[in-house]
C-alpha cells in the first residue's frame, strides 16, 4: 500500500497528520464510476495526500471517467469541510496497473473482473500471459477482444466454465 | 531555447495528428463488421482524442492567448489544420482503415518512445503516458494486416489495396522541416527522419508474417503540416464542428 498516502510526518502539529488520514478515509470510500466495486484509492489514480492539497493522475488520457472522478472528490472533500484542500492533476509519472492495491486486485476478482499481472512488462502488455476466470479459477481461457468495454479492459472468455469475463489490461 | 511560436506549432501539429484520426475512427462506431471491432476502434479513437485533448491544451497553454483544446479543435478552419495527410484519408473499407492505422500506430510508437525522452516535461509527460496507448494500437493494427492479408484472396486483395491507398501519404510522416528542427534543436522535439529504419524494421517484419509484398514507393503526397489538406479535411472538420458552428460556444 505504499500508493496510499504520502504523510510526512510534520513535527509541528499531529493535527495535519490527523487530517490526511481523514482525507485518505474520505478518498478510500469514493468508487471508480465506470467500476465501482474499487475505490479511486484502489485505483492507484490518488497519488499524494497532503494538508493543503490532493492530486491524481488519469488511467487513460481520454478516459471519460476523469472528469467524474474529479468531480466526486471534490464534492467528498467540500461536504466534508475540506473546501480549502486543492485539487490537481498530474500526467507524469504515467499511470501503471501496477499501482493498484492488492486489495484492489481482490475487489475486482470478486466483482468479476480478472485482475492485471503485477509488472506491466512488453509480455504480459501483448496477453501473452492468461488470467485465471474470475468465477471459477480456470487458466484454460482465451482472449475474445483486446479492447473491451472502457478502454482499461479486455474480454476474455473461460473454456472450463463458459463465462465470458473483463479483464484489466496491463498498463 | 526554442520560440514560443516553435513549440505551439509543435503541439498543435501532434495535437490534430491525434484529433484527426480519432474522429475518423470514430465515424466506425455502430458500423464496424463485428461489436468486438467496433469496441476496439472506439477505444483506440477515445484514447486518439484523449492525446489531442492534452496536446492541445499544451499547444493553447504555450500560445497564451486564452485558446483551450476545443478551441482549437472546433474554431480553425481547413488551412489552419496541421495534422499529416495520412490521418485524413477516408475510412474506405474496414481494411484501409486498418492499413492507415497501421502505418500510423507503429509511427506514433517509435515518435512516443523517443518524445518521452525530451527536455520539456510537458511533452514527455503527454508522450509517456501516450506510448504506453499506442502500443496496444500497434498490436491491434498489426495483427489484423496479418489476419487480412495470409486470409482469403478477398481480404488478401483488400488488405493490400488499402496499404497501396495509404503508402503515399508515408514519407510526409518522416519529415523534418524548419519546426521540426528548431524543436529537435533545442532538445524538445524528436528527429523524426531518424524514426525510419526502426518503422521500416517494424512495418517489414509485420507484411512478412501477412505474406503481403510492401507496396513500392510513389512520388510522396506531402502539405499537411504546412495545411495544404486533401479535400477530405473539409468534410471531416464540417461533421466534427457542426454543433459550435451552429451553437457557437455551447457546452455540456
Amino acid at each position: 500500500m505504499t500508493n496510499k498516502t504520502i504523510v510526512i510526518p510534520d513535527a509541528r502539529s499531529a493535527i495535519r497528520n490527523d487530517e490526511t488520514e481523514t482525507i485518505a478515509e474520505i478518498l478510500a470510500s469514493i468508487p471508480d464510476p465506470e467500476i465501482p466495486a474499487v475505490s479511486v484509492i484502489d485505483l492507484g489514480i490518488v497519488r499524494t495526500i497532503e494538508a493543503e492539497c490532493v492530486v491524481i493522475t488519469p488511467t487513460y488520457t481520454g478516459c471519460p471517467a476523469t472528469l467524474a472522478i474529479e468531480r466526486a472528490i471534490r464534492a467528498a472533500l467540500d461536504a466534508n469541510g475540506f473546501t480549502h484542500v486543492r485539487l490537481e492533476t498530474t500526467l507524469a509519472p504515467p499511470w501503471s496497473t501496477d499501482w493498484i492495491t492488492d486489495e484492489g486486485r481482490e475487489k475486482l476478482r470478486a466483482y468479476g473482473i480478472a485482475p492485471p499481472p503485477k509488472g506491466a512488462d512488453a509480455a504480459a502488455l501483448r496477453n501473452e500471459t492468461r488470467p485465471q476466470c474470475p468465477r471459477c479459477g480456470s487458466l484454460n481461457t482465451e482472449e475474445v477482444s483486446r479492447f473491451g468495454s472502457t478502454p482499461c479492459k479486455a474480454l476474455w472468455r473461460c473454456n472450463a466454465c463458459a463465462e465470458p469475463f473483463d479483464r484489466f489490461k496491463c498498463h | 531555447m526554442a520560440k514560443a511560436s516553435t513549440l505551439f506549432t509543435y503541439a498543435l501539429r501532434l495535437g490534430d495528428d491525434s484529433l484527426i484520426i480519432g474522429q475518423r475512427l470514430s465515424e466506425w462506431c455502430g458500423h464496424a463488421p463485428t461489436i468486438e471491432v467496433d469496441l476496439s476502434l472506439a477505444n483506440v479513437a477515445l484514447d486518439q482524442i484523449g492525446q489531442a485533448t492534452h496536446f492541445l491544451a499544451l499547444a493553447g497553454a504555450i500560445e497564451g492567448k486564452g485558446r483551450d483544446a476545443d478551441a482549437l479543435a472546433f474554431k480553425r478552419d481547413v488551412l489552419d489544420f496541421t495534422n499529416c495527410l495520412l490521418v485524413e484519408q477516408p475510412n474506405g473499407d474496414f481494411a484501409q482503415t486498418i492499413a492507415r492505422q497501421f502505418l500510423f500506430s507503429h509511427y506514433q510508437a517509435l515518435l512516443f518512445g523517443e518524445l518521452a525522452q525530451s527536455k520539456d516535461e510537458r511533452f514527455a509527460a503527454i508522450a509517456a503516458k501516450a506510448a504506453k496507448e499506442v502500443a496496444y494500437h500497434a498490436n491491434l493494427a498489426s495483427d489484423w494486416v496479418v489476419r487480412l492479408g495470409d486470409g482469403t484472396d478477398e481480404s488478401r486483395t483488400r488488405m493490400d489495396q488499402g496499404l497501396q491507398w495509404m503508402w503515399r501519404f508515408v514519407d510526409e510522416l518522416f519529415v523534418m522541416d524548419e519546426v521540426d528542427a528548431a524543436a529537435q534543436k533545442a532538445g524538445v522535439g524528436v528527429d523524426k527522419a531518424a524514426l525510419r529504419a526502426a518503422w521500416d524494421q517494424r512495418i517489414d517484419g509485420v507484411l512478412n508474417d501477412a505474406t503481403l509484398a510492401r507496396p513500392a514507393s510513389r512520388r510522396p503526397a506531402l502539405g499537411g503540416r504546412k495545411g495544404h489538406h486533401s479535400e477530405h479535411l473539409g468534410h471531416v472538420l464540417s461533421e466534427m464542428q457542426f454543433l459550435q458552428r451552429a451553437y457557437p460556444g455551447a457546452v455540456w
